[in-house]
């Protein structure tokens, strides 16, 4: 057996050394194999079959050729009802990011700035909500929002007449930021918390202003947290499909429900197919260019 | 790092804090209202007609209700054990070992993380239809989509997420402590059952915590993979929520965010455990 453990008493000579190398390069690929293998299987062949189908042929019954390989579904991608839906999902996914961001920022400042106990406390209680449920998370908007729920109630005392919020955009970025709002605080937070603050002490004993201060140390500063955040909320927003369904009443389509449309219900899988490959592509894009900014909070 | 400068002044202080407070009103208050609905004897929801337990006795004796939380709770079980064990195995060889390819063996365990899950709902679609017909032309095997499938593309997700849990806790462990078990003459085997595991247990625990909330969770994934009889809780609750709310779906909703908050509170613990923190 080669798996038992050099004789301790072995000289470390260069053969020694060389051999115990290539034994724990061995094991170190064979404790990843499982996964590796797993993965390949059900997740590298699927994502490359998503991408085969975006190229075949929707056949007139619904069903879908493998041949006749073209670009006619990515074609299609530019047509007014698709740039509809996708500059829609763009919108609402850049407004939810932005208000993420504003909420998020002096949150995790005020977070990483208090005594360590109060922290820990309080940041359970965002753990709370980063783990709950998002499907009912959603729903608990849509009872707040509905016709006489309390929402309405509330503004019908205060004079300012029935809430009609619900199944219109305004509530569909409202559920996006309760969902993933903890998406932006986590890494944002991680990212104040291992600031060097002596930088920002620094900063204003050589005379600047709470705000240059702010400007030129702090935010910089904390830029690994306000990218890998963004990402994190402006992804999921982007192909988000439980909220417009919910709290949108899926009317005003946006791409998670358009590509759910084309499999479900549409039978137009190579469009489907598509709009998929694109989203995955941005998304590939956005974290490469958060990895080459040297961010390693994700 | 003194605490001098990290004292907040005046206004700003003023500001930061009303922002906390608003957000955490915001977190909570949602949650609140609903919790408190489940318990309204109103037919309506979102109107308080004083306290019952209707709903929750409905929950309980609803059959497809119950049928869905089995499968649920099924599918959560195989998916954890089995994302556990193979993330678990991932995560010490990446942290622990250098070999051939692990550059793209990384880049394969972030990409479930980060693609949206109505790609990876595509993606696994596609994979189950066409390996399905696959097996049934070249083997003459016939299956069809169901828990098997469900248990899969959940495994497929969690994996990941098990890992990079377990891979926060080994990469701010001190490896000395392994190297010194070697050198008192302990085997692999013994290093890794009295000095590796449990220092990482909390770590494991954590990751295990998150795979089965992701796996109780998860609507949209499942929904393209179930296939008759293998509705899952939340798949369930997604249909009846696009017909309409009603305070049943109220009570199941509690129920829902009541089993997440418990598996918070323990995987927080579990975190706290022999004093080390992993995120």
């Amino acid at each position: 057996m080669t798996t038992t453990s050099p004789a301790p008493s072995a000289l470390a000579t260069p053969e020694f050394e060389a051999a115990n190398e290539k034994q724990k390069r061995r094991r170190g690929f064979l404790l990843a194999l499982p996964a590796y293998v797993y993965l390949s299987l059900f997740f590298a062949i699927p994502l490359f079959i998503v991408v085969v189908y975006s190229f075949a042929t929707r056949t007139r019954s619904g069903g879908t050729a493998l041949e006749e390989w073209n670009l006619d579904s990515y074609r299609k991608l530019g047509e007014p009802i698709v740039t509809d839906i996708l500059l829609r999902s763009i919108t609402l996914a850049v407004i939810t990011t932005v208000i993420c961001l504003l909420l998020a920022y002096p949150f995790s400042y005020f977070l990483a700035t208090r005594k360590e106990t109060t922290r820990n406390i309080m940041l359970v209680f965002v753990m709370i909500p980063f783990w709950s449920n998002f499907l009912v998370r959603n729903y608990a908007w849509r009872v707040l929002l509905g016709n006489d729920g309390p929402v309405s109630q509330l503004t019908e005392t205060i004079g300012l007449g029935e809430t009609t919020v619900l199944f219109t955009p305004t509530a569909i970025v409202l559920g996006l930021v309760y969902g993933f709002l903890p998406f932006m605080i986590l890494p944002m937070y991680a990212a104040i918390e291992r600031m060097d603050w002596s930088l920002i002490e620094a900063s204003r004993d050589l005379g600047a202003t709470g705000f240059q201060t702010f400007k030129k140390v702090t935010f910089p500063l904390s830029m690994p947290g306000v990218i890998a955040g963004s990402i994190l909320v402006f992804i999921p927003s982007l192909g988000a499909y439980v909220t417009p369904q919910i709290l949108g009443g899926g009317k005003k389509t946006m791409l998670g429900s358009y590509i759910v449309t084309q499999f479900l219900t549409a039978r137009n899988w190579p469009v489907g197919a598509a709009v998929s490959t694109v989203l995955m592509f941005v998304m590939l894009m956005a974290t490469l260019i958060y990895f080459r900014k040297g961010g390693r909070t994700l | 790092m003194s605490s001098t400068q990290k004292e907040l002044r005046g206004a700003s202080k003023w500001a930061l804090s009303a922002n906390a407070v608003l957000v955490y009103l915001f977190f909570y208050a949602p949650i609140a209202l609903l919790v408190l609905y489940s318990f309204s004897d109103d037919e309506l929801v979102g109107r308080w007609g004083g306290f019952t337990l209707d709903w929750y006795r409905a929950f309980g004796e609803n059959d497809e209700v119950q049928g869905a939380l089995g499968v649920s709770i099924r599918v959560a079980i195989i998916s954890t054990l089995i994302s556990v064990v193979l993330g678990t195995m991932s995560a010490l060889a990446l942290e622990r070992f250098r070999f051939r390819g692990q550059k793209i063996f990384d880049a394969l365990l972030y990409l479930p993380v980060i693609i949206p899950d109505v790609t990876m709902a595509v993606m696994m679609l596609l994979f189950f239809t066409q390996g399905i017909s696959l097996l049934d032309s070249i083997l003459g095997i016939q299956i069809s989509k169901g828990i098997a499938t469900v248990a899969l593309s959940h495994i497929a997700f969690s994996i990941s997420f098990v890992s990079i849990v377990v891979r926060a806790r080994l990469a701010g462990m001190n490896e000395k402590l392994e190297e010194a078990a070697q050198d008192l003459y302990a085997s692999k085997w013994q290093t890794f059952r009295h000095v590796t595991f449990p220092l990482i247990a909390p770590g494991v625990i954590g990751g295990a915590l998150l795979a089965l909330t992701l796996s109780l969770d998860d609507v949209v994934i499942t929904q393209f993979v179930a296939g008759p009889g293998s509705t899952t809780l939340p798949v369930y609750v997604f249909g009846l929520i696009r017909r309409g709310v009603s305070p049943l779906i109220n009570a199941v909703s509690v129920v829902m965010l009541a089993a997440s908050i418990l598996l918070v509170l323990l995987s927080s613990l579990a975190q706290r455990a022999r004093g080390g923190q992993a995120t």
